[in-house]
């Protein structure tokens, strides 16, 4: 009777696995079908595409989508522009958030708790979006670059993230033979903490970079100026309003539509590309950063 | 050396006797500390807390000559314009309900996911299935609403050719009211669900396998382990990050929906937020905008408030 009871559990076992395996296998197409499908009809004759006839690879390749992209200023100068707003961007991100998150690790600053209670407090609460505007404004920031850059500075959450991993990765006493050595606070962030720091700097770069690259919001409220446009406002042009200039290059009105539909695939990978080609490289760090963050935030 | 240096800087003070002193001196010896924090707390106070003054013009009627100071004070005039519009009922709820069922359906997903990944025995594929799951979360909003629009257009998106395969008419998802919500909620799943699951597999390789091996013991069957060992062990979290979401409730996903909203669908796409952005930056009304952004924070603070309360008393797990 025993052995009748271990094997209905093992086939019940058996069905559970296989259920288990069923909605998982399910999860990965529903997820991973939209982009391969995307990939395919960038790659694809738009006439195939646009008739249905591209359901998972690409049907009469073509690279033409692509080589109209290179063609298309907006396309470039966006990108230059988000290339230069991750980099900056991110730079000052990093400098500001260790700043802030080094000194209130220490356990033993005075006014550590209040000081923390001001940064945690905005995280529930804000002015809103157009006091916030307002002041961008009337710090002249409105239609410069800084305004992409300068209001974000910090990200409160990172911050927090940073911190933890300050108080729980580096031993204390190690800080304080540091101090008894007659180590100044600077000279032992920069030579000591910073460079055990490196997995939480690393997460941090990428959490910011990422944020960089895909932001739009910032540019769609301080940026009228085109030629100061991020990617991602360039690519809701050509993505979600019209279509009318990129096409340009057609001849008749169907061509035209037809080359502004094909190029949205492709507008969409190259888009997406160096962050999904980075991907697999450093998706380790991203979990970490979660991981710690989850500690105490 | 150095300290030596602050010593002597700080030796006026050594002659006030009490802890007075002792906390400045204290202090004095850590300045440089408060140099590094010089940046961000201005930072803060500038980029945080100045907009929480600018706020006053809610309760004014802001005028860019006069400027936050001399405008005259009006009391609750916009907060009254705002509950007397036709649009008050309107954009109140859609920004409950748009919230209310991500809350509802979005929210357990992740946890789900994250009971799959743990359960599936093959740790490659349990690797595969999270690596992909995690991809979506790095798209640009921008990209997500473009996927959705190429996929979902009426003449040339493959859910449309699908339908019109089987016999059925297109449908105009994305210039639809009535589908508005529904693609709002299913995309955010598709998008965020491998990533918010990290937290949760994070908390689930954290439970004691002493139980599992206690439960099995008892003859608990994978599903019964699961509902009385896993879930349990993750309570803690699940409320953690519950009440996380609802300090956001009121303002996520601000950004898709003002991608996604057209004229066509905007009895269901219409939420205060969108709202704020397009009659007080385009049309440039602060003051009243201002004043319903107000409504929007107080709003999100109250509930955030009611379910921190609410999850400290039933499950002793809270923010504070």
């Amino acid at each position: 009777m025993a052995k009748q009871a271990t094997l209905s559990r093992s086939s019940e076992d058996k069905v559970f696995d296989a259920v288990l395996y069923a909605i998982a296998a399910l999860i990965i197409v529903i997820v991973l079908y939209p982009l391969i499908f995307i990939v395919s009809a960038s790659l694809s004759d738009p006439t195939k595409v646009l008739g249905g006839e591209v359901w998972l690879l690409p049907k009469g390749v073509t690279v033409e989508a692509y080589a109209n992209i290179m063609q298309n200023d907006k396309i470039w100068i966006g990108y230059r522009n988000t290339i230069f707003y991750t980099t900056v961007g991110t730079l000052i991100n990093l400098v500001m958030t260790i700043l802030a998150a080094y000194p209130l690790s220490r356990p033993d600053l005075p006014g550590r708790g209040p000081l923390m209670l001001i940064i945690t407090l905005t995280m529930f609460f804000s002015g809103g979006l157009i006091p916030t505007y307002m002041l961008v404004k009337s710090l002249g920031m409105v239609d410069t670059m800084w305004a992409l850059i300068v209001p974000g500075a910090i990200a409160t959450y990172n911050l927090i993230v940073m911190r933890t991993y300050f108080q729980s990765s580096i031993p204390w006493e190690l800080q304080e033979a540091a101090h008894m050595d007659g180590c100044t606070n600077w000279r032992l962030l920069v030579n000591i903490i910073l460079p055990l720091s490196k997995p939480i700097l690393a997460v941090m770069v990428l959490f910011y970079a990422v944020g960089h690259w895909n932001a739009f919001f910032g540019a769609l409220i301080y940026i009228r100026n085109e030629a100061l446009y991020p990617l991602q406002l360039v690519l809701r042009d050509i993505l979600l309003i019209s279509q009318s200039d990129v096409a340009d290059s057609g001849i008749g009105l169907e061509d035209k539509i037809l080359l502004a539909e094909s190029i949205k695939y492709a507008v969409i990978i190259v888009s997406s590309l160096p962050v999904l080609v980075m991907y697999p490289f450093v998706q380790r760090h991203f979990v970490k950063g979660v991981m710690i963050g989850s500690i105490k935030g | 050396m150095e300290s030596a240096q602050v010593d002597a800087a700080v030796a006026p003070l050594r002659r006030r006797s009490g802890r007075g002193g002792r906390l400045l001196r204290q202090m004095a010896k850590r300045y440089d500390l408060y140099l590094m924090l010089l940046l961000p707390m201005a930072w803060y106070l500038i980029f945080h807390y100045g907009p929480l003054y600018g706020l006053q013009i809610a309760f004014k009627n802001f005028n860019p000559g006069k400027g936050i100071l001399g405008s005259p004070w009006i009391g609750f005039d916009h907060f009254e314009r705002f509950f007397d519009s036709y649009y008050f009922g309107r954009l109140l709820w859609n920004t409950l309900t748009i919230n209310l069922f991500s809350l509802l359906i979005a929210f357990p997903i992740p946890i789900f996911l994250a009971l799959i990944v743990t359960e599936i025995r093959g740790k490659t594929f349990s690797k595969w299935l999270q690596n992909i799951t995690y991809v979506p979360h790095f798209i640009s909003v921008v990209v997500i609403v473009g996927i959705l629009t190429v996929f979902l257009s009426p003449s040339t998106g493959p859910v449309n050719k699908l339908i019109e395969a089987f016999g059925g008419s297109p449908v105009r998802f994305m210039e639809s009211a009535g589908w508005f919500k529904s693609i709002y909620i299913g995309s955010n799943i598709w998008q965020s669900m491998g990533w918010q699951s990290i937290i949760y597999i994070a908390a689930l390789s954290g439970v004691n396998p002493d139980l599992y091996e206690a439960a099995k013991m008892d003859g608990a069957s994978r599903l019964r382990r699961i509902w009385h060992v896993s879930l349990p062990g993750i309570v803690p979290v699940i409320v953690i990050l519950l009440i996380l979401d609802v300090g956001h409730f009121m303002n996520i996903g601000f950004e898709k929906i003002l991608l996604m909203q057209n004229n066509l669908n905007l009895e269901s796409s219409d939420v205060i937020s969108t709202f704020v952005y397009t009659t007080g930056i385009l049309k440039g009304e602060y003051s009243y905008t201002s004043a319903i952004g107000l409504f929007n924070s107080l709003i999100n603070l109250t509930l955030l408030l009611l379910v921190n309360r609410f999850a400290r008393k039933t499950s002793e797990t809270s923010l504070w």
